[in-house]
């Protein structure tokens, strides 16, 4: 089930013109980088970036960047205080007669998950509070990936990063589970919410161009598929991020007003195991013998997920959801 | 022109206002928080326009000032102790973006032990953020300061932050006669912000804070950043000059005071200049030949004007209201290396540490520090630093010592 487009049909709906050129010095499938370029695309050219410390930070490197639009690298815990500054700026200047309706910019923040989730989380819930204008985009690889893929707040379950390696005392690497920054977001009740895949470019293209009217703080929360980081080969990204999307693990949704409706729901549920298989930082968990202990975990958390989905959206959905079940 | 008793923090205040800031992001902190809250109710009752916001700590504090000055509007800013050193990675990464902006650091000793009385290690931690530091010693001093400071910021041979330092409580509670310039003349002297730098806007691309990853094109950035800096050593002077000009008091990067003679001098920063200053009058009626000078530029550090100054003198007591354990006086080394080239150096030189988290320094300390210049001879090779302290201060921390039920450490004496 995919909830019907208003504004794109088919990705041929979504803007042609590129926002960024080739050429970023980035990994070859970077997930987050494609997450960027389609997010862009829909805001358009007059945006500036507000980065925080990470992969991306790479992307304008002396004397080049890739970005059309312009760009503000920050720090890594105060990104979104970044974007205060400039958007309370420009609100200034168009005030004194300063800055024409067609100089203003749409404030952007890209920021990957160890500083959304973990060191900038309080900067951005003050900016949230404050009810800033602002668009966030968190590229989520689920690791900090830039300084070598250790564990952040946002690693899954059983997931192996450099920082909770697999070991006899510790069988699934990563015991902890990951935070549910929709629902951080969400409780703070910002005008809109949403998980995006860079594999559904439709429903993402969809869900930027339905917040381009509300003002107010906007997260997008992107899976972002990380060749370097989850260790595949860089041609599997889209099917990754795919079977991420079919398996269930990454739910699809967003929150208008804090109302939760998910946007995509896999016709069939693929077992977890689908999207787990390829990635080497899952490995452990089939080699050399199954973790049957964890992978049932894992799908049960699933399974749990879309339960629960079922009950609270009830209406289509909910019969959506009962013909799906696989 | 209005004279009025104000407070440090309200001169600092005052000073902002009449600059007509647009943005103040901030947050509070004692001894510092009187500004903001200033600010606020100006903000509130439209005597400012722009906007005041309240931050969620001064590493975002100083960043949104940073992202504001870039987007081309007058900022400014205020903390202290803690939130200074909170702030440090976004200090040295606004000063990169090489836009200007004014900050006001309450000069307050660092934790642990927390304490609320100032010393100068919160500022001097700032020392290479690349920020331009004037330490004031007078209310007026810290209101023309502020206006002075947004009026080098903005220039384009500088275009860097500004932090003007005053003390807790000596300062920042203390009132004294302020005379509060004429806002039109505000005006002649401080005109609108008229960004030099490419400012963000949809009409154009500008890429700020972008990685310079090739260790040349990184030093090239870094010394320049030291020369813009420099340059700000001409530009306090002709800023000066202007504002002796309107307003009728002048200052320089250095402060001399009865240095015409002097045989020995003191060299001080900020509110405990006045205290060294009534010790050399002291002095000066007993006969005795001594000048003080104030340090009033950190950064940039006036040095050719330091050795002019310092040069030709039989002894210099550096004392330094900070420590750095294991050196000792962070403005001696300062001194010191202006002096180090210097063919006629002041044969004594000797580091006092005092004044540490609000402690006094009292005539009988004062007198101890001439003493100890008096006794000295030249070429004694390093001299560890010499901590003032009074018997007084000896008995009262033995006592709580002894209440805590803890033994006396070091040397007893
Ligand atoms: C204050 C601070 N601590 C540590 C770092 C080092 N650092 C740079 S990038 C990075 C990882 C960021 O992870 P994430 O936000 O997930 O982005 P990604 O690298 O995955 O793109 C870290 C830890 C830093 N830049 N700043
Ligand atoms: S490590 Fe992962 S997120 Fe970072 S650039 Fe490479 S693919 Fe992208």
């Amino acid at each position: 089930m995919k909830v019907k487009g208003e504004f794109f049909k088919s990705p041929k709906d979504i803007p042609q013109e590129e926002e960024l050129s080739s050429g970023a010095p980035l990994c070859a499938g970077c997930g987050g980088l494609t997450t960027l370029r389609l997010v862009h695309k829909v805001l358009g050219e007059k945006v500036v970036i507000v980065n925080a410390a990470g992969c991306m930070t790479l992307m304008a490197t002396y004397p080049y960047s890739p970005i059309r639009s312009s760009w503000l690298y920050t720090t890594m815990g105060s990104v979104a205080a970044g974007a205060q500054g400039i958007r309370d700026a420009l609100d200034i200047r168009r005030a004194k007669g300063e800055l024409q309706e067609q100089d203003d910019m749409k404030v952007l923040v890209l920021a990957g998950d160890g500083s959304t989730y973990d060191m900038g989380l309080s900067a951005t819930s003050a900016a949230i509070h404050r009810g800033l204008d602002f668009w966030y985009l968190c590229y989520d690889n689920e690791a900090y990936g830039n300084t070598g893929f250790q564990m952040s707040s946002s690693s899954p379950f059983a997931s192996r990063t450099t920082t909770s390696p697999i070991g006899k005392e510790e069988p699934e690497g990563t015991f902890q589970e990951k935070k549910d920054m929709f629902e951080i977001w969400r409780a703070q009740k910002p005008p809109y919410v949403a998980t995006v895949s860079s594999h559904e470019v439709v429903d993402l293209a969809e869900k930027v161009h339905r917040s381009l009217a509300m003002k107010g703080p906007k997260l997008f929360l992107a899976l972002a598929v990380c060749p370097t980081g989850w260790g595949f080969d860089p041609r599997l990204g889209d099917e990754l991020a795919h079977l991420a999307v079919r398996t269930g693990i990454w739910p699809l949704k967003e929150a208008v007003g804090g109302v939760v409706r998910h946007t995509v729901i896999p016709k069939r549920f693929l077992p977890v195991e689908e999207y787990l298989r390829p990635q080497l930082r899952f490995r452990h968990l089939f080699e050399p013998k199954p973790h049957t202990e964890a992978l049932q975990a894992i799908q049960q958390r699933v399974d749990h997920y879309w339960d629960q989905v079922r009950k609270d959206e009830g209406g289509d959905n909910q019969a959506q959801l009962k013909e799906d079940k696989h | 022109m209005v004279r009025k008793m104000l407070t440090g923090n309200a001169a600092a205040a005052w000073g902002a206002r009449l600059a007509q800031v647009e943005y103040v992001p901030a947050f509070p902190i004692t001894p510092q928080t009187e500004i903001i809250e200033s600010l606020a109710g100006w903000f509130a009752d439209g005597a400012l326009t722009g906007k005041f916001v309240t931050m969620d700590s001064e590493h975002s504090m100083v960043t949104a000032a940073g992202a504001a000055a870039t987007t081309g509007v007058r900022t400014f800013t205020a903390t202290s102790s803690q939130g200074l050193i909170y702030a440090m990675e976004a200090l040295y990464t606004v000063s990169g973006w090489r836009v200007p902006f004014v900050l006001v650091n309450v000069s307050r000793g660092l934790s642990s032990p927390i304490t609320l009385g100032p010393d100068h290690n919160d500022v001097l931690a700032a020392r290479d953020a690349g920020f331009i530091q004037i330490h004031v010693e007078t209310c007026q001093e810290v209101l023309d300061s502020v206006l002075m400071a947004f009026r080098i910021a903005e220039d384009s041979r500088v275009s860097l932050p500004v932090l003007v330092n005053l003390d807790g409580f000596f300062l920042s509670f203390t009132r004294e006669p302020v005379e509060i310039p004429n806002a039109k003349l505000v005006q002649e002297f401080l005109p609108a912000f008229r960004p030099h730098h490419p400012v963000f806007k949809g009409s154009q691309s500008v890429a700020q804070g972008v990685a310079v990853l090739d260790g040349a094109a990184y030093s090239y950035f870094r010394y320049q950043m030291h020369r813009a800096v420099e340059n700000a050593l001409e530009v306090h002077e002709e800023v000066a000059e202007d504002f002796y000009r309107l307003f009728g008091r002048r200052y320089g990067a250095l402060e001399e005071y009865r240095m015409e003679d002097a045989e020995t001098v003191l060299v001080m920063a900020g509110s405990f200049s006045t205290k060294g200053k009534a010790a050399v009058n002291r002095w000066r009626d007993q006969g005795r030949k001594v000048g003080l000078v104030r340090l009033r530029l950190i950064r940039p550090q006036p040095a050719a004007e330091l050795a002019r100054l310092l040069t030709g003198r039989k002894a210099v007591g550096v004392i330094d209201q900070n420590i750095s354990p294991g050196l000792g006086g962070i403005l001696y080394q300062e001194v010191a290396g202006a002096l180090a080239s210097t063919s006629d150096r002041p044969p004594v030189m000797r580091s006092f540490v005092g004044g540490l988290g609000g402690k006094d320094i009292s005539p009988a300390e004062f007198d101890r520090v001439l003493e100890v210049l008096d006794e000295a001879k030249s070429g004694e090779g390093h001299v560890p630093c010499e901590l003032l302290f009074t018997d007084a201060e000896y008995k009262q921390v033995r006592t709580a010592l002894s209440v805590a039920g803890k033994p006396l450490e070091g040397r007893a004496s």
